[in-house]
């Protein structure tokens, strides 16, 4: 998962202090693993760095957290592109799609376009195993449909997702 | 937009209401011969509708539907009745076979629709039926046999007249996953050796695996997931 | 099993039916109707033997003129002339009566408030608007009195009766004549004349083969919806209910309907009395009161039907294992049995045989006989019938598509298509076996009346003060009248009192008497005596010029009569007889107007013949008028070639007409159960759609489907009707001869029933294979 994205992404709607990032990012995605404040600190900076973001603002008092971040139109279209690649089909990787899907409704962009993208890619993924199966023996076909299984399991939640984008897009304009 | 080249089959801007309910808004759609087209999208998308336009079962209340050159919209009730007679084969999810017929006198049925007499029907239909290894069935009545071997058959049905698009809808849609799999390969297998275009209407990722691309249909609009890469 | 658990589960039952929404709604609706006509139609049937009790009554309340000589009575301050003036208009007979009383306590007739004065009239509600029709013109240039009133229903025998009771004086010149008597009351004691023993056997075996077919009827009908009830019965094993319970619950819906069934019937039956109220079925008509079931027969339906709906549900569960998930009909039941099923018409045969040749003259049959035989012959029919359809579907070969999908069809459940063409064979072999009954007996009970129709087509008989000629005169001149020949008649003999040789005097002119004698030669002063006339003994013997014979002589114990000698007159030649338009040789004297003495004529009645031109229309309601205008007590009479016994007419249509309504009440429930079945295939009908199949081969199979088990329903249902119709006519000792005809006839009729249902369930059918089958959300 990629937290520059992320807080790049919570960026869109609006200039932000660095302490904010880090309640807006646990809120929406660190339920069960806050945010770390260096990470957010290091984030930052590099993305800094990369002519993603520009510091709109340092209160008084100093330090990192008392700087307020703005997205560049750099880091505008690099979330955007982030978010229109799909993943590379493997386990685990609902946190990022989830993640990816509340940016894109965060952001107004059309979030069942990632999904149909996702799902797009996780099939050329599957064919590939299910051709393998075919060719294969009884060991391959096995092993592929364990791989298949999983890559099925995440394509249902990614069509329960899409079934739920509504209710979703409530939820999250409603935090 | 139009067809594109070298397809058998294509779609444009189909609109299809029921009542109030718009099924269809502006779909697409091709294929080509011997590719496998997965139709994907959730329930009440219109997949099953497109695949009834597509198939000529139903008429579009706007829009285009060319096969093999020919406007499929602008045909009668009988010769898209003919076409699908000769060119089309279908496999639906369940209820297809006539539960009194046996399952040769079944998968020989759109033979004898198209008026082969019943002997070579029936020896045309027994070659498929060992194809799809369901032979040893022949005699029994579809009440008789598992739902596999009663999808099996209907995969030997749908192919009994060579045609060149089959259309599936769920065919798989009531059986566990190892009969499931079993359906599709044979269906995949022998539709490639015929060079035979299959429009595959499924909502389950597995089955989708075992086409060449897929379009996704939401809300009666169409994407075609090759060609938005 | 104890009571309170049956209870619970058929209360269960009926709770399901009624509360199972709009499709439990609409089956309970569809067997609830389909019952119901068949409870109005079994309650109708049993009023019908009330309702003729009713009119019979009725119809001897009020008779008057008994053609029984008993002691006449004198004039009193009691007495009532009565005059039969009785006419008809068209084909409709009108009953006509005039009345003088003769004192102040004369009988009034029933329903009859006050004597109409002369010159004015009481009539039925019926002939008050047809004499103030349009159409009843010409009626009522014949009956042109004052209407002062209508007869109240007491004294009519329908409520569509033609009658009238019309003032009138003077009657009293004419009694003797046998159109006017003296009563001092209205009303005969009830001698019923007993019912022939065989037209009292076609009533009975007409009411078994109407009832049967819908018994048979009743019991499809509860099991309209069947394949859907299987399902929920499956659901409710799943949630545990064991088997024997679901049948109970199953039986409870099947009387949930039944007892709507019920309730429709007894409407059904109220409403269609109240139209028996306003129709006329062959010049019967009835006042919706005469049809009052008896309250047995009617307890007796109300208790069987609901009873017959749960042992009927029962029964059919029989071959069925219902299983918490689905419902499993014993994949390949027992090969129907033969031998049982022949059992069934053999015993019914032998139930008969005991009475064959027993015919009209060796007393009655005995019923309960007849009806168990019959009843057993025709059950026979419905337990041979699916032995034979499935015999014969698994025998036949494939032909094409529609033939192959229809064949398969019915062998897979020949059983259901043989239960529902049941009814149907049932009707169908029972109305032969009548036809050929009726046919067969035809003979016996239409004679061919003698009447010469070529010669003359009407009769008007004249009282026998009208002169004849000016009477002849006006017939002459009525329109449509093309020739009259008209006679005096008189009888003579050799006395004047206790003749011991007599014979007939005839007075008509030379054209007239050519008719009916064949004569030497004619001149007007001519007479004839005629030799050697059929039954003819005595006028040879009489026929001596110058002897004195008698006109109207007297006999003993009888009032004197005119007593008026007439002389063999001198030259009196001889005659030769011939068959005159009446059908007989007229006997005796034959006398040219000339050659008669003034004197003769009070003892002559007149008889006039009419050659009518029957183009004209109405001719005989014109010549009717005439003979009114001439004297109210002239009668005519219209010629036909046969008369046919009343009674058995009605029979014979009462049959047909019968036949017909419980063919189309079965085809009804075949439709039902035909879009039933195709409502549960909409899917397969669907995807046979999608894979290209022709409507014409799919709306073929069902053509087929249906018409092979009528097909040989008919074949059988010919067998056993003709059959039955032979035994039945050995017993009634008439030659055996098939009725093809009937056969033709009625086994048409079932054929149409079948093309009107396939015709009707069409356009289901196309609707059904619209693709939107194939939808599954």
């Amino acid at each position: 998962m990629s937290i520059g994205h992320t807080l790049l992404g919570l960026l869109e709607s609006g200039p932000r202090h660095g302490y904010d990032l880090k309640r807006a990012f646990d809120e929406k995605f660190g339920h069960d693993r806050p945010l770390h404040y260096g990470q957010v600190y290091s984030t930052m900076s590099r993305l800094l760095k990369n002519g993603l973001v520009v510091v709109d603002g340092i209160e008084a008092g100093g330090g990192p957290e008392r700087k307020r971040y703005a997205i560049t139109d750099a880091g505008i279209t690099d979330v955007a592109q982030w978010l229109a690649t799909p993943e590379k089909p493997e386990p685990y990787l609902q946190s990022t799609l989830y993640t990816k899907v509340v940016l894109a409704l965060l952001t107004h962009r059309d979030a069942a376009d990632i999904l149909d993208t996702q799902r797009s890619e996780h099939l050329r993924s599957m064919r590939i195993l299910t051709d393998r199966k075919r060719k294969g023996d009884l060991a391959d076909q096995l092993i592929c449909d364990h791989a298949l299984f999983h890559l099925e399991a995440d394509l249902r939640w990614l069509e329960l997702t899409a079934a739920r984008l509504d209710k979703l897009r409530e939820a999250v304009a409603a935090q | 937009m139009t067809a594109p080249a070298g397809s058998l089959l294509a779609a444009e801007r189909l609109r299809k209401a029921y009542g109030p309910t718009l099924a269809l808004d502006g779909a697409e759609f091709s294929i080509h011969p011997g590719e496998v087209v997965a139709v994907m999208g959730p329930s009440g998308s219109g997949k099953s509708t497109l695949l009834h336009c597509l198939a000529g079962i139903v008429t579009p209340d706007s829009g285009t539907i060319t096969y093999d050159g020919r406007e499929l919209s602008a045909m009668g009730d009988a010769r898209r009745s003919a076409l699908r007679r000769s060119e089309f084969g279908f496999v639906f999810q369940f209820g297809q076979l006539v539960p009194e017929l046996t399952c040769v006198e079944n998968v020989a049925l759109p033979l004898r629709l198209n008026g082969t007499p019943r002997k070579e029907a029936e020896r045309a239909a027994l070659g498929w039926m060992e194809r799809l290894e369901v032979d040893d069935l022949a005699k029994q009545r579809p009440g008789e046999v598992s739902g596999g071997q009663g999808q099996r058959v209907a995969v030997a049905r749908a192919l009994v007249t060579g045609p060149r698009v089959v259309f599936a809808d769920e065919p798989t849609g009531a059986l566990d996953s190892l009969n499931g799999e079993r359906v599709m390969e044979l269906l995949t297998e022998a539709a490639r050796s015929t060079n035979a275009a299959v429009v595959l209407v499924t909502h389950e990722a597995r089955v989708a695996a075992y086409s060449d691309r897929e379009i996704v249909v939401r809300d009666g609009k169409s994407r075609d997931m090759e060609r938005a890469l | 099993m104890n009571a309170l658990q049956w209870t619970r589960d058929l209360a269960m039952g009926v709770r399901f039916a009624l509360t199972g929404g709009r499709e439990g709604w609409t089956r309970a609706l569809l067997t609830a109707v389909g019952v119901g006509l068949g409870v109005a139609l079994l309650l109708l049937t049993t009023a019908i033997p009330n309702a003729l009790a009713v009119r019979h009554e009725r119809e001897a309340a009020r008779t008057d003129i008994t053609f029984v000589d008993s002691a006449p009575l004198s004039r009193a301050d009691d007495t009532l002339l009565v005059a039969n003036v009785g006419t008809d208009f068209r084909d409709e007979s009108v009953r006509g009566r005039e009345l003088e009383p003769e004192g102040p306590r004369a009988p009034l007739p029933p329903g009859v408030a006050e004597f109409p004065a002369k010159g004015e009239m009481v009539v039925s509600p019926a002939l008050k608007e047809l004499l103030e029709s349009d159409s009843g013109k010409l009626l009522r240039e014949r009956l042109p009195d004052r209407i002062a009133g209508t007869i109240a229903e007491e004294g009519l025998i329908g409520s569509s009766e033609l009658a009238f009771y019309r003032g009138a004086d003077g009657l009293a010149a004419h009694l003797g004549s046998g159109r006017v008597t003296r009563i001092d009351h209205f009303g005969e004691a009830d001698e019923r004349e007993p019912l022939d023993p065989v037209l009292l056997l076609l009533v009975v075996v007409m009411l078994v083969v109407l009832l049967m077919p819908v018994a048979v009827f009743i019991a499809t009908a509860v099991r309209f919806g069947g394949e859907r009830r299987d399902r929920r019965l499956a659901a409710l094993r799943l949630v545990g209910s064991d088997s024997r319970m679901t049948r109970r619950i199953a039986a409870g819906e099947a009387m949930a309907g039944a007892v709507l069934g019920l309730l429709f019937g007894a409407g059904f039956f109220l409403i269609g009395r109240q139209l028996a109220g306003h129709a006329e079925v062959w010049h019967v008509s009835v006042f919706p009161s005469y049809l009052d079931p008896s309250p047995a027969l009617a307890l007796l339906v109300a208790v069987t039907v609901p009873a017959a709906a749960v042992l009927v549900t029962l029964f059919a569960l029989r071959g069925v294992v219902i299983e918490p998930l689905g419902v499993v009909r014993t994949a390949r039941p027992a090969r129907r049995r033969l031998w049982w099923r022949l059992l069934l018409p053999l015993g019914g045969l032998a139930m008969l045989y005991p009475m064959f040749g027993q015919g009209n003259d060796d007393g009655e049959f005995n019923q309960y006989l007849v009806v168990g035989g019959v009843v057993l012959l025709l059950v026979g029919v419905t337990a041979l019938l699916p032995w034979l359809v499935e015999r014969v579907v698994t025998r036949l070969g494939t032909g094409g598509v529609s033939w192959q999908l229809a064949v398969r069809r019915l062998q897979v459940s020949s059983g259901t298509s043989a239960r529902t063409v049941n009814g149907i064979a049932v009707a169908v072999a029972g109305a032969i076996a009548l036809q050929m009954l009726l046919a067969g007996v035809d003979g016996d009970y239409t004679k061919d009346t003698a009447y010469d129709v070529t010669r003359a087509q009407m009769q008007v008989s004249l009282p026998e003060d009208v002169p004849v000629t000016s009477a002849a005169a006006k017939f002459g001149r009525t329109k449509g009248v093309r020739g009259v020949d008209a006679y005096s008649e008189g009888y003579l003999g050799d006395r004047r009192e206790d003749p011991e040789r007599s014979t007939m005097l005839t007075v008509g002119d030379c054209a007239a008497l050519r008719e009916i004698a064949t004569l030497p030669s004619c001149r007007d002063g001519d007479a004839f005596a005629v030799i050697g006339a059929e039954y003819d003994t005595d006028t040879e013997k009489l026929a001596a010029p110058g002897r004195t014979l008698y006109l109207d002589p007297s006999y003993e114990g009888g009032p004197k009569s005119k007593e008026i000698p007439w002389t063999v007159p001198e030259g009196v030649k001889e005659a030769r007889p011939r068959i005159g338009p009446t059908g007989t040789e007229q006997m005796g004297f034959l006398v040219t107007p000339k050659a008669l003495a003034a004197t003769a004529g009070p003892a002559l009645t007149g008889q006039i013949y009419l050659r009518l031109d029957e183009s004209v229309p109405d001719v005989q309601d014109l010549v009717r008028n005439t003979a009114a205008a001439v004297d109210p007590l002239a009668s005519p009479m219209t010629w036909s070639a046969v008369e046919r016994n009343e009674r058995f007419t009605a029979i014979r249509t009462a049959l047909f007409a019968g036949a017909a309504c419980v063919l189309a009440l079965i085809g009804a429930s075949l439709l039902v159960s035909q879009l039933e079945q195709l409502r549960e295939r909409r899917k397969l009908l669907s995807s046979l759609v999608a894979f290209g199949t022709r409507r014409r081969t799919l709306g073929l199979s069902v053509l087929w489907q249906t018409a092979i088990p009528i097909g040989l329903g008919l074949l059988l249902a010919s067998a056993v009707g003709v059959t039955l119709g032979a035994v039945l006519l050995r017993m009634t000792d008439t030659t055996v001869r098939v009725d093809w005809s009937g056969v033709l006839s009625m086994t048409g009729i079932g054929a149409a029933v079948v093309l009107v249902v396939t015709l009707l369930s069409l356009p289901p059918l196309l609707r059904l294979m619209r693709p939107d089958g194939l939808r599954t959300e």
